[in-house]
């Protein structure tokens, strides 16, 4: 997969252009799968940045959504670790700027009536929603690209962040990448 | 038909082809001990589940089918763990059946209960954790076919006792013959790419130096045969690793004997200079490669294995072939049969071979008159005092390494060890499964005293079972590997190694578990002891070879050093290489 690495030495690190890569995994709908995976990434030493579970339309497989950090281990060696257990049954690596990836944020900002405004106006832009509003503190809510939603948590720093939850992101392919 | 989950759990077992299993009840899964009393299948109970596992594992290396065993929940459970681990390593074919606590009580943290599942998951290929008794006979399947498909290895199958226990309503099911496999994520590939067979026929004819290297993986898929004729087409030197002694004869003029850290001279030298290795079955373990940026540095490489994580993991392949190792070596025989095997000049390449096998053979300094007894003599002489087709199961230390390397292994499944957990203590359970396995075959356990004490007990079951092993003991009165390495790489500082001169009296423990023993001290007794062994058949013998301590393995690579720092014996150190 790297022209470049030569044939003697050792299979070195495949040095990715990009440290953050997309799988989406089906797995079987049982029991103790989710445990499998981890367990699997923590033996073989694979970080991973995030990772989302839900079932999918069909009720016998789940979906998890997985950002690996390439700089633990080589791509290729995640994915086919990955296929040979079992309860795996399909692997699918998304590139980068071929997939739609999707993240949700629930934060809750430190923000008076007096910044109420200004904080809503910059949450308007950026396609958010109001949860709810207290006294010294409102609680939003941002869909959108993982890199929006950081852009956004970056914002909201200087209001002060009182409590942030992220969902970790999922993602499917461009409908013209679909084969 | 109605039936209860135990006998359901036997009669798939049966249906699986079962005829030996090994195993020790326990309260979780005594309601699947009671249908085996009306089995055909042959159960043999251990002395230890550790035992057990072992067994099965020698019973699966030596027959090819695989092995079996059953025990209970919490401790029976833990005690097989290790055994699941050297099978894991090795990709040994077994299927290990736990008993569980009642479905309802897991997680309560009953009486012996442990989490069974999530303590093997990482050494074993697959495990299951049934939760009724009607899936009982699919999951049996399932486990059989994971285990011995693909890559093989153990599958351990949990059961909670409500699904086996006749008296629990739970246990009740329809049994069918006809049960279908659910395994979505599953499928084993075993076909090969024509596209990536011509690409390796094509470096294999323009190879000036080329070397088959040979793994378990061969021995796996039954292809001794096609090696041999892969061989001999191509004319091509032949290594065989520690996993792979016997898949290709060690007294065939291309075989160069094993590779490694313990490995022979031309074996290590010849990857080290080679311009192709042929990876067949192999995974560049470091026990073979050493220092991996020193390792065949100007190599091409062709690797075919049936597991895609292993192409690539350590050493990126100029041709990947993924499949089975048999199907893929009978396409390349038939490229290079019909479009020949290539005009390369390897006459220069095979007098270098032949010129490393003459100056640094295999050897050890001669005992003279009134010397100890030498472990490397002992092993040649057993090796020319049996049979051709004798089994030879070893533990792991110094014993293991002369074994491998002083035994002239002719045909395959003849050689079982530990290789990849290096588990002390496998020598006597394995030998005791692949005689179960193999009864008309002669079957010694070559061991060492330290591991000889870790599994020893088994012996009882050899004698109550009528399983006539043979053990030569290589007593040299330490953990003698670790020692060599106290010798060689911490300046002579012997820290915990020494066993004993007297205690245990082997001969005495070995009468009292009911086998013929012996104590031979010198060099004259040798061949008298090994005659008499072989004369026995109806119960287990063991012979206490009292063997210098003194003697070291060699050749050596040393940890962490390329192998091109090969240290040869003392008596071939001035030779040019
Ligand atoms: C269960 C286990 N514990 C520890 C080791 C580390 N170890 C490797 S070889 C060895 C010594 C084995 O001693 P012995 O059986 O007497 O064989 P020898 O080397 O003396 O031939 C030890 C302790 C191991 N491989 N397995
Ligand atoms: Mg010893």
């Amino acid at each position: 997969m790297n022209e470049q690495q030569g044939s003697s030495g050792p299979a070195k690190h495949h040095v990715p252009d990009y440290r953050y890569h997309t799988l989406v995994v089906t797995v079987e709908n049982k029991s103790g799968v989710l445990a499998r995976l981890a367990a699997l990434f923590s033996r073989r030493g694979f970080n991973i940045e995030s990772l989302a579970v839900a079932p999918t339309d069909d009720e016998r497989f789940s979906r998890v959504t997985v950002v690996v950090d390439l700089e633990s281990a080589p791509l290729e060696q995640i994915i086919k670790q990955l296929d040979k257990l079992v309860n795996v049954v399909n692997i699918r690596e998304l590139h980068p700027g071929h997939a739609v990836e999707r993240e949700l944020m629930i934060v809750t900002v430190a923000a008076g009536p007096d910044r109420r405004d200004e904080l809503v106006e910059q949450l308007d832009r950026a396609g958010g929603k109001v949860l709810s509003v207290g006294a010294d503190a409102m609680m939003l809510s941002l869909v959108g690209p993982p890199i929006r939603i950081d852009e956004f948590e970056e914002l909201l720093g200087q209001y002060g962040i009182i409590e942030l939850q992220r969902t970790g992101r999922v993602a499917l392919a461009n409908l013209d990448e679909n084969d | 038909m109605k039936m209860d989950g135990g006998q359901a759990l036997i009669r798939a077992l049966e249906l699986e082809g079962v005829d030996v299993m090994f195993g020790l009840p326990g309260g979780a899964i005594l309601p699947v001990y009671d249908p085996i009393i009306d089995s055909s299948i042959r159960h043999i109970l251990v002395r230890h589940e550790q035992g057990a596992g072992h067994m099965a594992e020698g019973y699966a290396h030596a027959t090819g089918r695989p092995g079996v065993a059953m025990v209970t929940s919490g401790p029976g459970a833990t005690n097989i763990v290790t055994p699941l681990c050297d099978a894991h390593l090795d990709s040994v074919p077994m299927v290990v059946i736990t008993g569980q606590v009642p479905y309802a009580a897991i997680g309560t943290d009953a009486f012996q209960e442990c989490d069974t599942t999530g303590i093997t998951q990482s050494v074993t290929k697959h495990n299951f954790l049934v939760s009724e008794a009607q899936d009982i006979p699919r999951t049996i399947k399932e486990a059989f076919h994971i285990a011995t498909t693909g890559r093989p290895g153990p599958v351990l199958v949990d059961i909670p006792k409500d699904i086996v226990d006749p008296d629990n309503p739970r246990s009740a099911l329809e049994w069918t013959d006809d049960v279908e496999m659910d395994l979505p994520g599953y499928s084993p590939r075993t076909e090969v790419d024509p596209a990536a067979i011509a690409a390796a026929a094509d470096l294999i004819r323009a190879a000036e130096r080329p070397v088959l290297y040979v793994g378990g993986g061969i021995l796996k898929a039954r292809a001794a045969e096609a090696l041999k004729e892969l061989a001999e087409l191509t004319g091509i030197h032949v290594v065989t690793t520690l996993m792979a002694r016997g898949a290709f004869p060690d007294s065939h003029d291309l075989c160069l004997g094993m590779p490694g850290m313990h490995g022979n001279f031309t074996a290590v030298t010849a990857m080290q200079e080679s311009d192709l290795l042929i990876a067949l079955g192999a995974r560049f373990d470091d026990r073979v490669t050493g220092r991996l940026d020193g390792f065949a540095q100007g190599a091409k490489i062709i690797h075919v294995d049936i597991d895609a994580a292993e192409l690539g993991k350590v050493r990126r392949p100029d041709v990947a072939i993924l499949g089975d190792c048999r199907v893929a070596i009978e396409a390349l025989v038939s490229d290079l049969s019909s479009n020949g095997v290539g005009g390369a000049d390897r006459g220069a390449w095979r007098s270098r071979v032949s010129g490393w096998q003459e100056r640094f053979p295999l050897s050890y300094e001669q005992a003279q008159a009134g010397d100890a007894l030498k472990p490397q003599m002992v092993i040649e002489r057993l090796r020319d005092a049996t049979p051709d087709d004798t089994i030879v199961a070893s533990g792991v230390g110094q014993h293991q390494m002369w074994a491998s390397q002083y035994w002239s292994f002719e045909h395959p499944y003849t050689w079982i060890n530990s290789g990849g957990l290096g588990t002390m203590g496998f020598s006597i359970p394995a030998a005791i499964g692949a005689k179960a396995g193999c009864p008309d075959k002669m079957v010694w356990a070559v061991d060492g005293d330290g591991c000889f004490q870790m599994t020893a007990q088994e012996l009882v079951t050899a004698t109550v079972e009528k399983i006539p092993i043979k053990v030569a003991l290589l007593n040299n009165s330490y953990l003698g590997m670790v020692r060599q390495w106290q010798e060689m790489f911490y300046d002579e500082r012997y820290s915990e190694v020494f066993l004993s001169k007297d205690v245990p009296d082997y001969k005495g423990w070995a009468e009292s578990m009911g086998c013929v023993a012996m104590r031979v001290d010198s060099p004259e007794e040798v061949d008298a002891a090994i005659a008499k062994a072989n004369e026995v058949d109806d119960r287990p013998v063991v012979i206490d070879f009292r063997v210098t301590a003194a003697e070291k393995v060699y050749p050596m690579v040393p940890s962490g050093a390329s192998n091109s720092e090969l240290v040869v014996p003392p008596s071939q150190q001035d030779q040019p290489r």
